[in-house]
């Protein structure tokens, strides 16, 4: 089926060009990064995971994103997601894809990554989530290939893929708990050191993941012959809606317990966030961007009138997935790591070659997603499935 | 010939996975009859401590000759900025200890700790590392193969000390190179490290370099043996450790 | 049998056994490899293992000395003749091998491998600025 992602117009031409003279371009920056090290990166002592990590953990939401349609459409037979599951499946491909290349970025010694593999060592949390990530990927390689394969040939879907499909429903909600558990382990990071992380991270998951993923999916609609089922967009809509709910009420728990209980190690982080501590406010205008972003597209997305207004929805899923961006991208990686373990603010910004690397692990993610996506509706156009009207 | 070639590729599979398993069954590399053993003259102990008297090395300059002998004994580097590297350095009470006091004597106000890695009982850095880069050794000192490290920081994220620093760049760059000490490496780009705790020099039956410049202000030895000096020092003094709440069981001690 | 897309796929076979025999191609005619000379230590004839076993296991040697003692605290090597050695790549071998050019590049180049030791080991030669 590769072959479907060789052919195509000439704006397909361009926009695949665009993205390997993206990455051509700025993996100049990554190689000056190999060279001199991670010093050209924002990242300090205090602060020593930065933007990287940050984007990977936003990005292992986006992966785990497509259960929410594979599960109601294996577990509940929800057969209007029929032609969606493909999408979910190939978007966390290029989300893992990202995920992979947000971690490589990251360390240090690239070269010796396979120590990970070569010195196994289960009591660390970030052993498991190389084990879930590529476990993860494996899945959707597998169920996701063989499906389209068996679609376009006609016949039905192979009993096994079932089965994976079935593993890789569970899988999805490991990846994303054992990413939190990376995080709500570690004594002294208070804003960390919470039982609910991995809860909202889900919860954050499941909103921002469908909505990027519901947005690529109307784009899709747009430059190709594929048209989605127009119910099913609709009970994706409302899925992203309770997730967000979800969301942002696990978050209003951490506040009660931080500000009830009045514990200063509960309440640092979040007031260092939202208000600003010792006279720095660096990301202040940020959460309380989130906040204002958040609350708005809840209000966008609760009306039913509104969130099945298909000219409003991206709007509404644009500005939630900004607010969810701001408060896992940015403020859950700075927030963690201050106040430091001195009690002090180290203030972290990504500078510009850091925010170039970034780009290039993002155009890569976006050139997987191009070349799945086309192979996708191109089979989908050939077997006649989900298709707009013909036009005269 | 769809056979034949479903045939080849099963055949050519398994010679690879067949190679990959041969291969990997590496042979001890020691000449016939070679043995390994502990140095005679290595000092020993269940369980390695730290007491510092903070009233004896109680200010900036005195902790800042304690940093400098341990410095130039392991070469790290001196970087300005935010990308520092430091095994040991001074601090204020607030900032070493979790515990404010809104009205502190002045004593205490004015006075700056040694801080370093406290080589705890149950450290986090060592449970994260995903490649065993840290270790735990019997003796109860957290060491690093810094040959292993493969730079991912996850270690710095879960010490709540604040002890380990990152290579961000080369160390090289801040070092005086005809200067250094030629029985001990430098750190390459990338990985991470920390104090030691002196093993090379426990192995040489040496004390740590920051224990031999204090003038008895810092001592060490066995936390396990009831009859040592170190155990005698806490028996007779009160000392508190930093951040004990958090149950890593800090190996360093401060009397106050 | 038919060979379909023949002209293709011979072309193609011809281009990479061309590049995969350029090196034996380059090579051809000029002088057989020799092993390059080494400086060896003046005051010392006996390495702590045999010649042979130094060339062909040393990297393996001091892979597991490393280990042995970093992580086993074990820091001293007693040879197959019971004479000991303390483990330690800069306070022992270099200490006899004082030339790491003449002695540790020579094959190394020849061999173009680039062990990264020297990313943080001292050489004896010292760091020039």
């Amino acid at each position: 089926m590769l072959e479907k992602a060789l052919k195509g117009s000439p704006k397909y031409y361009m926009w695949v060009g665009f993205l390997l003279l993206v990455i051509l371009g700025t993996s100049g920056f990554y190689i000056m990064q190999l060279m001199e090290g991670l010093t050209i990166t924002g990242m300090s002592r205090d602060v020593s995971w930065g933007f990287y990590i940050a984007q990977f953990t936003y990005l292992v939401g986006l992966a785990a994103s497509g259960v929410m349609i594979v599960l109601p459409y294996y577990f509940h037979h929800y057969k209007k997601f029929k032609d969606l599951v493909i999408f979910g499946e190939f978007m966390a491909i290029a989300a893992v894809v990202m995920c992979l290349g947000f971690i490589v970025v990251d360390i240090g010694q690239p070269q010796r990554m396979l120590n990970v593999v070569l010195f196994p060592t289960p009591n660390s949390i970030l052993f498991w989530d190389m084990l879930v990530l590529n476990g993860y990927l494996i899945l959707n390689v597998l169920v996701g290939w063989t499906c389209l394969e068996a679609d376009r040939q006609g016949l039905p879907h192979p009993k096994w893929s079932h089965t994976l499909a079935y593993v890789s429903i569970i899988w999805a909600f490991s990846i994303h708990t054992v990413t939190a558990f990376l995080y709500q382990g570690l004594p002294g990071r208070h804003y960390w050191l919470t039982a609910i992380l991995a809860a909202r991270f889900l919860a954050s998951a499941f909103c921002s993941g469908p909505a990027i993923l519901l947005l690529v999916i109307m784009l899709t609609e747009k430059v190709t012959t594929f048209k989605a089922n127009v119910e099913g967009l609709a009970t994706l809509a409302k899925i992203i809606t309770y997730a967000m709910c979800v969301n942002v009420f696990f978050f209003l728990l951490e506040v009660f317990t931080a500000f009830y209980s009045g514990i200063p190690g509960h309440t640092h982080s979040i007031v260092y966030l939202f208000k600003g501590v010792h006279g720095h406010h660096e990301l202040v205008p940020f959460m309380w961007t989130a906040v204002v972003l958040g609350l708005g597209s809840l209000c966008l997305l609760i009306p039913p009138k509104l969130r099945d207004n298909m000219k409003l929805l991206p709007w509404s899923l644009a500005i939630l997935v900004i607010a969810t961006w701001i408060d896992k991208g940015l403020g859950l990686l700075i927030g963690g790591f201050n106040p430091t373990p001195f009690e002090t603010i180290a203030p972290y910004w990504p500078t510009g070659k850091e925010l170039m690397i970034s780009l290039m692990i993002y155009a890569t993610g976006a050139l997987v997603v191009t070349i799945l996506f086309k192979i996708a509706t191109e089979v989908k156009q050939e077997i006649g499935a989900s298709q707009k009207p013909a036009v005269e | 010939m769809n056979h034949t070639r479903r045939n080849f590729l099963k055949f050519a599979g398994l010679t690879a996975a067949g190679l990959c398993v041969a291969s990997a069954g590496g042979v001890m590399a020691a000449g016939a009859g070679a043995t390994y053993k502990e140095g005679a003259q290595a000092l020993k102990a269940k369980r390695w401590g730290m007491v510092i008297d903070s009233k004896k090395v109680g200010t900036k300059e005195a902790i800042d000759v304690l940093a400098k002998a341990c410095h130039d004994v392991h070469n790290v580097p001196n970087i300005p900025g935010k990308q520092n590297i430091m095994w040991i350095w001074a601090a204020g009470f607030e900032q070493a200890f979790d515990q404010p006091n809104n009205f502190m004597d002045e004593g205490l106000e004015k006075r700056q700790f040694p801080i370093l890695c406290n080589h705890c009982t149950n450290a986090p850095c060592v449970r994260v590392c995903p490649t065993q880069a840290t270790y735990k050794r019997p003796d109860g000192i957290v060491a690093m193969d810094y040959h292993r490290c493969i730079g991912c920081r996850y270690c710095m994220a879960g010490c709540p000390f604040g002890a380990r620093s990152f290579n961000f760049m080369e160390p090289r760059l801040h070092l005086d190179v005809t200067k250094l000490n030629k029985d001990f490496p430098t750190r390459m780009r990338g990985v991470v490290e920390k104090c030691n705790f002196c093993v090379e020099r426990l192995a040489q039956g040496k004390q740590p370099a920051c224990v031999e410049v204090s003038n008895g202000a810092v001592v060490y030895g066995d936390l396990s043996d009831p009859n040592s000096e170190i155990r005698k020092i806490l028996r007779e003094h009160y000392t508190i450790r930093r951040k004990p709440s958090l149950g890593t069981e800090p190996s360093v001690y401060y009397i106050i | 049998m038919k060979l379909y897309n023949g002209g293709k796929i011979i072309t193609g076979l011809v281009i990479f056994l061309g590049i995969f025999l350029a090196p034996l191609a380059y090579n051809a005619g000029k002088a057989a490899y020799s092993q390059p000379k080494l400086k060896m230590p003046e005051n010392e004839k006996e390495c702590i293992e045999s010649k042979e076993f130094m060339r062909t296991k040393h990297m393996q040697l001091l892979n597991d000395w490393r280990d042995a003692s970093l992580r086993d605290g074990t820091r001293v090597y007693v040879n197959s003749k019971g004479k000991e050695f303390e483990m330690s790549l800069q306070k022992t071998c270099m200490k006899c091998h004082t030339n790491k050019a003449e002695f540790c590049d020579k094959c190394h180049n020849d061999a173009a491998v680039v062990p990264y030791c020297w990313d943080c080991h001292i050489q004896p030669e010292g760091l020039k600025k």
